[in-house]
């Protein structure tokens, strides 16, 4: 029978079908992090029971670290706790654990598949919503709940309903200054933050196709701003390729099998989908946020739709618009703003910090703007001093920060202050997401960057021209 | 660890008909520092709940003395965002044990699911029946009945829910899916032997 790739991964994990109930999903893979595991570890202690599988789960600590004087003891000591709980709790497990100052340590989605933890067909999970970014490589990955990490510390297993099947196709090829983060962004916005609800996608068409591995990433990351569980896109060369010879993929006759396997992985031509959805790559611009939600985007040229145009109910619409301080009609180009952070799961790899230095060279922050750059981990961090970035980017007055989700989602001093506006790379722009108060626009790193050298809203392909 | 049994609750309900509530709202990040899952019903809607100098917001719902109860009923898209079971844990730990919406985020209802809140799931129309009916009257007891997925109210009104079997009897039992889980073990070993990654 015709099988689409997700059918293909989900159908050879699942150990058992419960009679009107969820499926016994096996889990390969398993991230965790110090925010939504110390309770699991409680939870399988008070059982008394073990680790099943220890070296098929992953630490890092990353969404409550700080990014300046990472050598430096943690000054909260409640984030402290939780770093100290992973590590300990890791140790007695006999769970491979990359903390704070480990050379491996980083942003979970970003050092999984840098070192080859993430593989295609592997189902992976982590106690995160963003997991789905390692659906890039064709796996099927996708957050989970505290709870569900604890079924996975003790049985490598979870019990997931099948979700409904979605296939994205972008056809075309991009506009110039159209980065992925835009796609993304595009697909959100017309599908809304809970359109996908319900269904797992895949991504496909020649924009996927043509598209970097870290580009995928992004998109993938996305996922879930749209309601869905997760995305994927079938492996080829290009994956193959990035993940070959790394510390975690196989290597020999290993490789040879798992490839015979990862060939296979791909959609079968008449398999079906419970909904199909084809965009044009020539329709989508530069993208931006002006709302509380990653579905309350437009083309950085539009202006605010008016309350009457929106899906939402008025109230909500104009809940979120007052809480923006945004007024409908408003023109985005121009807006000032306060802070520009690039980094995050989502654009917080070398390439993102590539397009970033590409528009900033030569140039000057903004006096109005506090940059606050952000590497998704060490290895990032790495390449931009190795690539020379970091030298650009201090000749134009940016400073580089140490790795971690950071005001992403500001657990850690990485606040944007009540009432500030921020252009950020990351991928929620909700009430004080970036700190009580605080206002975002999700954007791509050529728009930060656009933002973060004149001070307010700039369409980056002014800039890109000269 | 099994958590309530939930039979029938029979419970006057709280409103918020705001769409798209997501768990930063629910519970924000900041808030997510614990180590053991306890006291995070006082932080449930922070900000929207609290001034910057702690006291009390008077305009919003949970702080407005007519409406209690043990149900909240949210707006559409209800709990998307994250995955922070921290969300489900605060909203458990408030005092509610439902929580209705016309449409919830996937990964939020699981998590209620799986520590004993019961997601109920109507349509916008019996939704806006549900709000009017506590504007109307904020002690209006609601029904919510889980051996027969039906949501009753006072006029006799009623919908019924979706709910599969298996986590049907794990809410009427108070089972949890570890529990379930841990009961195969031998089965995942031998199919994990097999398995390719």
């Amino acid at each position: 029978m015709s099988k689409t790739l997700f059918d293909k991964v989900w159908d050879s994990h699942v150990v058992k079908h419960v009679e009107d109930g969820p499926d016994v999903l096996l889990i390969d893979r398993h991230m965790v992090h110090e925010v939504t595991s110390p309770v699991a570890f409680l939870g399988i202690k008070n059982r008394g029971i073990g680790v099943m599988y220890p070296n098929k789960t992953f630490a890092t600590a990353d969404h409550n670290t700080p990014t300046i004087n990472q050598h430096l003891p943690v000054q909260d000591p409640l984030s402290a706790n939780q770093l100290e709980a992973l590590e300990r709790n890791a140790n007695e497990h006999g769970i491979s654990h990359w903390g704070l100052g480990h050379e491996k340590n980083g942003i979970v989605h970003v050092v999984g598949p840098e070192y080859g933890i993430t593989q295609p067909g592997a189902t992976i999970v982590c106690g995160d919503s963003h997991t789905s970014t390692h659906g890039a490589f064709g796996a099927i990955a996708f957050g989970i709940g505290t709870s569900e990490v604890e079924m996975v510390l003790a049985t490598q297993c979870i019990m997931q309903p099948k979700p409904k099947k979605m296939r994205i196709n972008v056809e075309g090829e991009l506009n110039f200054g159209v980065t992925p983060k835009d796609v993304a962004l595009y697909i959100i916005s017309k599908l809304t933050t809970s359109g996908a609800t319900g269904y797992f996608a895949e991504y496909a068409g020649q924009v996927f196709r043509d598209m970097s591995m870290e580009g995928r990433m992004t998109v993938c990351n996305l996922s879930i701003e749209m309601g869905a569980r997760g995305g994927m896109i079938a492996p080829d060369e290009k994956t193959f390729e990035y993940i070959k010879g790394r510390e975690h993929t196989p290597k020999g006759e290993a490789w040879d099998n798992a490839m015979a396997y990862w060939e296979t992985l791909y959609t079968d031509e008449d398999a079906k989908f419970d909904k199909e959805l084809t965009f044009q790559a020539s329709d989508i611009e530069p993208m931006i946020t002006y709302g509380t939600n990653p579905g309350m985007g437009l083309g950085i040229t539009k202006n605010i739709p008016f309350a009457a145009d929106s899906s939402d109910g008025e109230a909500t619409y104009k809940k979120s618009l007052g809480y923006m301080n945004f007024n409908e009609g408003d023109d985005m180009i121009g807006k000032p703003i306060d802070f520009v952070f690039i980094g995050s799961c989502t654009n917080g790899r070398i390439e993102d910090f590539r397009a970033f230095t590409n528009i900033v060279k030569g140039r000057k922050k903004a006096d109005n703007v506090t940059a606050w750059l952000v590497p998704g981990s060490h290895k990032v961090e790495a390449a931009i001093k190795e690539e020379g970035l970091l030298d650009i980017l201090t000749e134009s007055g940016f400073e580089l920060r140490e790795p971690g989700c950071s005001a992403c989602l500001a657990m850690n001093d990485d606040k944007v202050p009540a009432g500030k506006l921020a252009v950020s790379t990351s991928n929620r722009n909700f009430e004080g997401r970036q700190g009580p108060g605080s206002r975002t626009l999700l954007a791509s790193p050529l728009v930060a960057a656009a933002a973060a050298v004149t001070g307010k809203v700039t369409d980056p392909r002014e800039l890109m021209k000269s | 660890m099994a958590y309530d049994k939930f039979e029938i609750l029979k419970s006057t309900a709280v409103p918020l008909p705001i769409e798209n509530v997501d768990t930063d709202q629910i519970i924000p990040a900041r808030f997510l520092k614990a180590t053991e899952r306890k006291g995070f019903g006082d932080n449930l809607f922070r900000d929207w709940r609290y001034n910057n100098d702690d006291s009390p917001k008077e305009d919003f719902v949970l702080n407005n003395p007519k409406y209690s109860g043990k149900i909240l009923v949210g707006g559409k898209n209800f709990g998307s965002g994250s995955s922070r079971e921290h969300a489900a844990w605060a909203v458990y730990d408030y005092g509610f044990r439902c929580v209705i919406s016309s449409f919830f985020a996937d990964i939020f209802k699981g998590n209620c699911l799986n520590i004993g809140v019961l997601p109920v799931q109507v349509s916008e129309e019996f939704a806006t029946k549900i709000f009017a009916a506590i504007e109307a009257d904020p002690s209006t007891e609601i029904e919510v009945n889980l051996p027969k997925q039906k949501v009753v109210l006072p006029s006799g009104e009623s919908e019924s829910f979706d709910i599969n079997g298996y986590k049907k009897g794990n809410m009427l039992n108070g089972f949890d899916d570890i529990d379930y889980l841990t009961s195969m073990k031998e089965e995942i070993k031998a199919f994990e032997a097999n398995s390719p990654l």
